[in-house]
């Protein structure tokens, strides 16, 4: 018969008898230490909208501002304060929250600062925001800004109309859509470093949407250069669809051939189409569109369709069905 | 009556109801004041439903820190924690009912005070808990904690029964996932905040189902020489001092 001496245990592996006796000390210790953490982070998460967050400083004025666009037409509708529009932000680079936009933007460097004009295009390249503005006029534009999450601001832009930047990049025939990158910086963006979308942000227009003279390259607010959290120092504006349209912080301008996917639409297609026209029949699947709150007003609004400029944009969609183009 | 028990009583207590009403008061405060952000409808109805969820998280916690601790004086203050999980449901469903859905009628035909309005706003609320599903659960979180709070005296508990009150006031962790569920469904993108309630809310339900097994198995070791407490008998933990 064999009889097998077992393995000696090395004298490492004992655990130390002291641990061994304050073992239950230890592990409710170090249980309670956890669970105090965990607790703590989830109770301040959140807190950080109660601080009311300071409203951008005054930026610099914008030379020879033309006021008084026939385009401006708001039907006599309050234009939302200064201070409203650059505390209440989406702009999920600099974190999700409405007031982070505001507070972690201010370190935000906007000069230099070039945009790429690429694809389909006779003239691309790089551009400076003093070659995009360079013998345009700037108009003053007070549009209506009707967020997917069933709010709203009057906001009074400063910018050129994008059509007139197009005719200068001289698109092809080949150019159906136009395609336009925010930067990616995670330094300066602290909400990149985190993937809660697919960076870097993508919006696209249909060429002829891009072409309507509504449709704005916008550099500023109030007559004032744009403040970062509001998309510094040049964005997309177009009115008649869901805010979320309105690129910011544009670095690529691509003139591209097949319609292209944008970041919320690959995030949620069901949720987000292509098109994101402002439309009260076309319910969120979470939530309703018939209605939205303006901000700093009590009673809601009944949402008007192409939020109120369906007179000048409804022909561009004659045909379309909009309940599946949404 | 011994010197810890009068502390808890007259002293802690009091304090800490007096904690739980803090965020209710300051969001008050800060909605009067402006010391909100431009939207502060929005803000008060998403604070209230936060304050929700971290009470009935606290209202959780509280017998898995006994098991574990052996802080028994925790028990004095579950049925508080509890129902301020309530008192904040409650003011986050009215503050839904009034700036969402009374807010959101636009029409009011006969004038804002009328019978349309209170028919159109019942229509309103109903047609959203019936079509939203983030709406549904959240609502459904909140009507099953109205038998919880109205069973939650001392002479409710008697008169129930401490096993069939127990088994009643289980419910709250069908409430707790409710919750967490409703919060998720709503976010549109970063659902790390969701996230982060609904990893507390299983560790803290999953320590309940892991607990009963190990207990279980303790009792079979120990031969029978550990009885669990005779059926009808009250637990001790539900013996109400006053």
């Amino acid at each position: 018969m064999l009889i097998k001496r077992p393995a000696d245990i090395r004298s490492s592996e004992i655990t130390d008898q002291k641990l061994y006796v304050n073992r239950r000390q230890f592990i409710q210790a170090a249980g309670a230490i956890a669970g105090a953490a965990t607790a703590v982070g989830v109770l301040t998460k959140g807190a950080a909208v109660l601080h009311a967050v300071q409203p951008a400083a005054h930026g610099a004025k914008l030379p020879n501002v033309k006021k008084g666009s026939p385009y401006s037409n708001t039907n006599g509708e309050v234009m939302n304060t200064w201070e409203q529009i650059t505390t209440y932000n989406n702009y999920y680079e600099f974190g999700t929250d409405k007031d982070q936009p505001a507070e972690l933007s201010r370190n935000f460097k906007t000069t230099p600062w070039t945009v790429s004009v690429e694809g389909e295009c006779a003239k691309p390249g790089k551009y400076s925001v003093d070659d995009i503005l360079k013998g345009e006029t700037i108009e003053e534009r007070i549009y209506r800004m009707r967020c997917v999450e069933a709010w709203s601001m009057v906001v009074p832009w400063a910018g050129i109309p994008l059509g007139n930047f197009i005719k200068r990049c001289g698109p092809t025939s080949k150019a159906n859509f136009i395609k336009m990158y925010t930067l990616v910086n995670p330094k300066e963006m602290p909400g990149q470093r985190s993937d809660v979308l697919d960076w870097p942000y993508v919006e696209a227009l249909r060429m002829d949407e891009a072409m309507h003279p509504l449709t704005l390259l916008a550099v500023g607010l109030y007559g004032e250069a744009m403040p970062n959290q509001d998309g510094a120092p040049i964005r997309l504006i177009v009115p008649w669809k869901y805010g979320f349209k309105g690129v910011k912080s544009i670095v690529k301008i691509e003139f591209v051939e097949k319609q292209p996917v944008n970041t919320w639409q690959r995030m949620a297609p069901r949720e987000y189409g292509f098109y994101a026209n402002v439309n009260p029949e076309v319910n969120h699947p979470r939530w309703s569109q018939a209605s939205e709150r303006r901000i700093g007003e009590f009673f809601m609004r009944k949402t008007l369709m192409f939020n109120g400029y369906a007179e000048q944009v409804a022909s561009l969609y004659t045909g379309l069905d909009l309940k599946k183009n949404y | 009556m011994a010197d810890r028990t009068r502390i808890i009583r007259f002293i802690i207590k009091p304090v800490v109801f007096l904690a739980g009403l803090g965020p209710a008061v300051y969001l008050t405060w800060a909605a009067l004041t402006g010391h909100l952000s431009a939207n502060p409808l929005s803000d008060v109805t998403n604070e209230t439903g936060v304050w929700t969820l971290r009470f009935l998280v606290i209202t959780l916690t509280i017998t898995p820190l006994r098991r574990l601790m052996g802080w028994n004086d925790l028990i004095r203050f579950r049925r508080m924690m509890g129902l301020y999980a309530f008192f904040y449901g409650t003011l986050h469903f009215t503050t839904y009912v009034v700036l969402d859905r009374f807010a959101g009628l636009v029409d009011f035909p006969n004038g804002i005070v009328s019978w349309t309005t209170v028919r159109n706003l019942l229509k309103s609320i109903g047609g959203d808990i019936y079509q939203r599903p983030f709406i549904t659960i959240g609502f459904s979180a909140l009507v099953l904690m109205v038998p919880l709070a109205v069973t939650s005296t001392a002479g409710m508990i008697r008169r129930l029964g401490g096993r069939r009150w127990q088994a009643l006031h289980r419910l709250v962790y069908v409430s707790g996932i409710g919750g967490v569920l409703h919060y998720w469904w709503l976010v549109k993108a970063d659902v790390r905040r969701p996230l982060t309630y609904a990893a507390i809310v299983a560790v803290l339900l999953g320590f309940r189902v892991v607990y009963k097994r190990v207990a279980s198995a303790v009792r079979q070791m120990a031969g029978g020489r550990l009885k669990p407490s005779a059926p009808g008998k009250m637990p001790p933990e539900l013996k109400v001092e006053d």
